[in-house]
């Protein structure tokens, strides 16, 4: 069954060929299942493979399929060469498994879109670029899967392309990311000149025997590995695509910059950990930046008006907390908040999008209200998620996974103090925001009348996704409740284990989650007292208005569009738009001669065919008199 | 030995059709012309292929056969379409291209 | 052998000059299949047999059949100019020329005996081995050719037919 590998990232493909090249001839009916279905079978696929995969787990710790040579020159062998390990079993799992509830939520959630055969052929072109990149066993092959995710996530933003802020956004989304993207491929130049060698393990492992910790070269490669994350998970300081984003359908957001695609950076850098292990002071920079991105897209959560940009904050935010657990050198609680995030944030956005959807696409939370009566599935799934989010104690996923790296952050060597306060202050805002977002949408008054609840399409990944959300945390519990292991053991055998400080005792870790039980519950009861309708402070606040500039400057994310419009965009259109431009006159001059020469020549086609004829004899007489000379 | 009288009389053959071509406007002259000068050329071959006593000439022969063939059955269909749309196989007539 | 040749030659100059100069289409045709002929006997005497039968099927033959077609296709009514074509001032002048031809085979046929047949059938072997030898990328390239040359054909042909539907 291992050998059925290949299949998982052909399957989507296929789709995805289908309805590009026959998806007008296919009814909406025929479209939904090729598109739903192609995933589905890949998602069934791995079950296969990951269940002959444990069958040997422990012994053989990863299996490599190699298909046919891509490149072959001397000198540089590239394969399409597949590489599955626990890593990549985990992430592959995640795409295709959520993937499918996603597609299988967008069926009906598109059912009246004009581009249903072409949603569904990106989305299928998306989850086949993703599992490329995931399982890819070298670096080049990994390098496509991630410029195809960021081509399905431009087409997917700019879907509906009629309106131009949209793709206005979509080239946002492009061409900040592509900053990422090329500080990846010189990356790439960077090792394939020193190791002449692209496969992920063995590059690593000749890094580790070439450069000593800390060497400058490691410093470099594994800095520019970390621009490339950092562009592709929306993190400080290339965020401000993934706010502009949203302009996609609902899915979309939910498939590509919430559960997968974003998380690609957090990927990268775990399964690159021996390289960023030879740069222990990127390590520290990325731990700064996670720390640094989670709070600012936590405040800025704070004050969105658009339900779908307080969530796109909330998506920073939570890979904010990735990056911070991988940054003190926790791979493996950075994979398992990758996991519940994925399954708790689809969850948000596929519950925002069943409100979104009853209530004729209106996406301002200041018109929303009161919707738990009418939406009883879409409040409950989405309070679980929430609740998830924001890390509801004992009984969601969310409280394990954040509560895991919160503990590896205060207990790390690698790590300090202050980062760990900064993070709990996060979590804090964290439950402030979420619950904002609840009482704002489904309590209190109708302001907009919602039409009737989501068909079973969507109500079905809702409620399995709401499971998840509340389960997937028991995998690994802490020593103080109840010490299962079974995440961290497994991921053991990819990535290694975090280090801890000696002669921290179990008190002290009961200590801090406390603390950060503390933080979560304090922030949502925080949310309680100042947006839940009919509470004290809700109640005399309701008639000021909003527009303080601070509150404009969180709205804004921290100004961090108008700074790189004033520092990029603005000198550079201006150095374009200089008419004195003596290279200019150059060329003009050179078409201008063109010109006139063209119509100097032209009076010689005189369109009759005995003038060309006469030319030719010509001609010839001519080449054959200097010859004869 | 017959060499020499033959490669004349295809240089004369050549210049007939060559006057031909540009002498005549009507199409269909100016392809019979082409065919003298396709001919001629043939017999050029011909003659050199028996002067050094080569089989190469009567290979060249052959190609210029075949070029004819592939030339005339286009040639000739062009010659119908320009007919039947502008009603004339005058070629000067036809002189939409000029620059 | 070189008088047949020089009365060969004279016959085809002549009647190219014809071709080039005469106003209806058809009579020029005779003469340039008069002058075709002529070439083929002029390959014959050169000691290229093979060739010369090819001239007489393929280009006196084949393509000047083409030709006919499409000039009773081209004339306006074909009826009313076949009685001006067909007067004995039209085909007069053809007949004395092919006529010379003809003696001039008769009197091949009847010396008989002549150099050139022994020199053509060796060479008529070597030309085979060349086309298929040295040469066989070339015939290739002209199969090649001859295919557009169908497509073309076909194309051109048929655009006409649906026009009149």
């Amino acid at each position: 069954m291992l050998k059925l590998l290949w299949l998982i990232p052909v399957l989507p493909l296929t789709g995805f060929l289908v309805l590009a090249l026959c998806g007008d001839r296919l009814s909406r009916r025929q479209i939904a299942w090729v598109g739903c279905g192609s995933v589905g079978a890949a998602a069934v696929t791995t079950a296969l493979v990951a269940a002959d995969f444990f069958r040997t787990f422990p012994d053989r710790e990863f299996y490599q399929q190699t298909l046919w040579n891509w490149i072959n020159t001397s000198g540089m062998t590239v394969g399409i060469s597949w590489y599955l390990d626990a890593l990549s079993l985990l992430m592959v799992a995640v795409i295709t498994g959520i993937g499918f509830l996603i597609h299988l939520y967008s069926a009906e959630y598109m059912a009246h879109d004009d581009g249903y055969a072409r949603f569904f052929a990106y989305m299928n072109l998306f989850v086949a670029a993703m599992l490329t990149l995931v399982l890819a066993d070298n670096l080049l092959l990994l390098y496509l899967g991630w410029e195809g995710v960021g081509l399905c996530s431009y087409l997917l933003i700019g879907f509906w392309y009629r309106e131009p802020e949209y793709g206005t956004a979509a080239q946002k989304a492009f061409i900040v990311t592509r900053i990422g993207d090329t500080a990846l491929a010189i990356g790439l130049f960077i090792l394939f000149t020193q190791f002449t060698n692209l496969s992920i393990q063995q590059v690593q492992n000749l890094a580790v025997e070439a450069w000593p910790v800390g060497s400058n070269l490691a410093m470099i490669v594994a800095l520019l590995f970390l621009i490339g994350a950092v562009g592709k998970s929306a993190q400080l300081p290339l965020q401000v695509w993934l706010p502009d984003a949203m302009a996609g359908p609902t899915p979309v957001s939910a498939l590509i910059h919430a559960a997968t695609m974003v998380t690609a950076g957090v990927y990268l850098i775990a399964r690159m950990h021996h390289l960023f292990a030879l740069a222990p002071m990127v390590q520290e920079v990325i731990a700064v930046l996670g720390l640094v991105t989670l709070l600012l897209a936590a405040s800025s959560a704070l004050v969105q008006q658009d339900i779908k940009r307080v969530l796109a904050y909330s998506t920073m935010s939570q890979i904010g907390y990735m990056f911070l657990a991988l940054g003190v050198g926790a791979w493996s609680a950075a994979m398992f908040h990758f996991l519940t995030h994925s399954c708790f944030k689809a969850l948000l956005f596929l519950a925002a999008g069943s409100v979104i959807h009853s209530l004729h696409h209106e996406q301002n939370i200041f018109k929303m209200g009161g919707l738990r009566r009418h939406l009883p599935w879409t409040f409950w799934t989405f309070l679980i998620g929430a609740a998830a989010m924001s890390g509801v104690p004992l009984i969601t996923s969310g409280f394990y996974s954040k509560d895991w790296i919160l503990w590896s952050v205060w207990s790390s060597p690698i790590s300090h103090r202050w980062i760990w306060f900064g993070a709990v202050f996060g979590a804090l805002l964290t439950g402030l925001y979420s619950f904002r977002l609840i009482f704002r949408v489904f309590f209190g008054e109708a302001r907009t009348q919602p039409a009737h609840e989501p068909g079973l399409a969507m109500r079905v990944p809702l409620v399995i996704l709401a499971f998840l959300a509340l389960t997937v945390g028991f995998l690994e519990m802490p020593h103080t409740l109840g010490n299962v292991t079974l995440f961290s053991d497994y991921l053991s055998h990819a990535l290694p284990t975090t280090e801890l400080l000696t002669g921290i005792d179990e008190s002290s870790e009961a200590r801090e989650q406390l603390a950060v039980t503390v933080a979560a519950l304090l922030g949502i009861g925080l949310a309680a007292f100042l947006f839940l309708p009919g509470s004290l402070f809700e109640a005399r606040r309701s008639g000021q208005s909003t527009d303080h500039p601070s509150v404009t400057l969180l709205q804004g994310g921290w100004g961090f569009d108008r700074l790189y419009d004033r520092v990029f965009v603005r000198p550079w259109l201006s150095l374009t738009r200089n008419s004195h431009d003596r290279l200019d006159r150059g060329f003009d001059w050179l078409a201008a001669c063109a010109e006139s020469c063209h119509g100097w020549m032209s009076h010689t086609q005189t369109g009759h065919v005995r003038w060309y004829a006469a030319t030719v004899a010509v001609g010839t007489l001519v080449l054959l008199g200097l010859f004869a000379m | 030995m017959l060499s020499t009288p033959a490669l004349v009389l295809a240089i004369v053959l050549f210049g007939l059709g060559l006057i031909g071509l540009l002498s005549r406007r009507n199409i269909l002259y100016m392809l019979l012309s082409l065919e003298i000068m396709l001919n001629a050329a043939a017999l050029a071959f011909i003659a050199g292929g028996a002067r050094w006593g080569q089989a190469d000439g009567e290979v060249m022969f052959l190609f210029i056969l075949t070029l004819a063939a592939a030339e005339v059955s286009v040639a000739l269909g062009i010659v119908l379409q320009l007919s039947h749309r502008f009603r004339t196989v005058d070629a000067d007539a036809l002189c939409e291209l000029r620059g | 052998m070189e008088i047949l040749f020089y009365i060969a030659a004279t016959v085809t100059v002549l009647a190219t000059l014809r071709v080039i100069t005469h106003v209806h289409p058809v009579h020029a045709l005779l003469y340039l299949v008069v002058a075709l002929i002529a070439l083929a006997f002029i390959f014959y005497l050169l000691g290229a047999q093979f060739a010369a039968a090819l001239e007489i099927i393929i280009y006196g033959g084949a393509i000047m059949v083409l030709f006919i077609f499409v000039v009773m296709l081209l004339g306006p009514l074909a009826a009313e100019q076949e009685k001006s074509w067909l007067t004995p001032g039209a085909w007069i002048g053809p007949s004395i020329l092919a006529l010379v031809l003809l003696g001039e085979v008769g009197y091949l046929i009847a010396v008989g005996d002549h150099p050139v047949t022994i020199v053509a059938e060796t060479q008529q072997k070597a030309v085979s081995i060349a086309l298929y030898g040295p040469y066989i990328i070339a015939v290739e390239l002209a199969s090649m050719l001859l295919l557009p040359g169908l497509i073309g054909a076909y194309h051109l042909g048929r655009r006409i037919s649906r026009e009149d539907r």
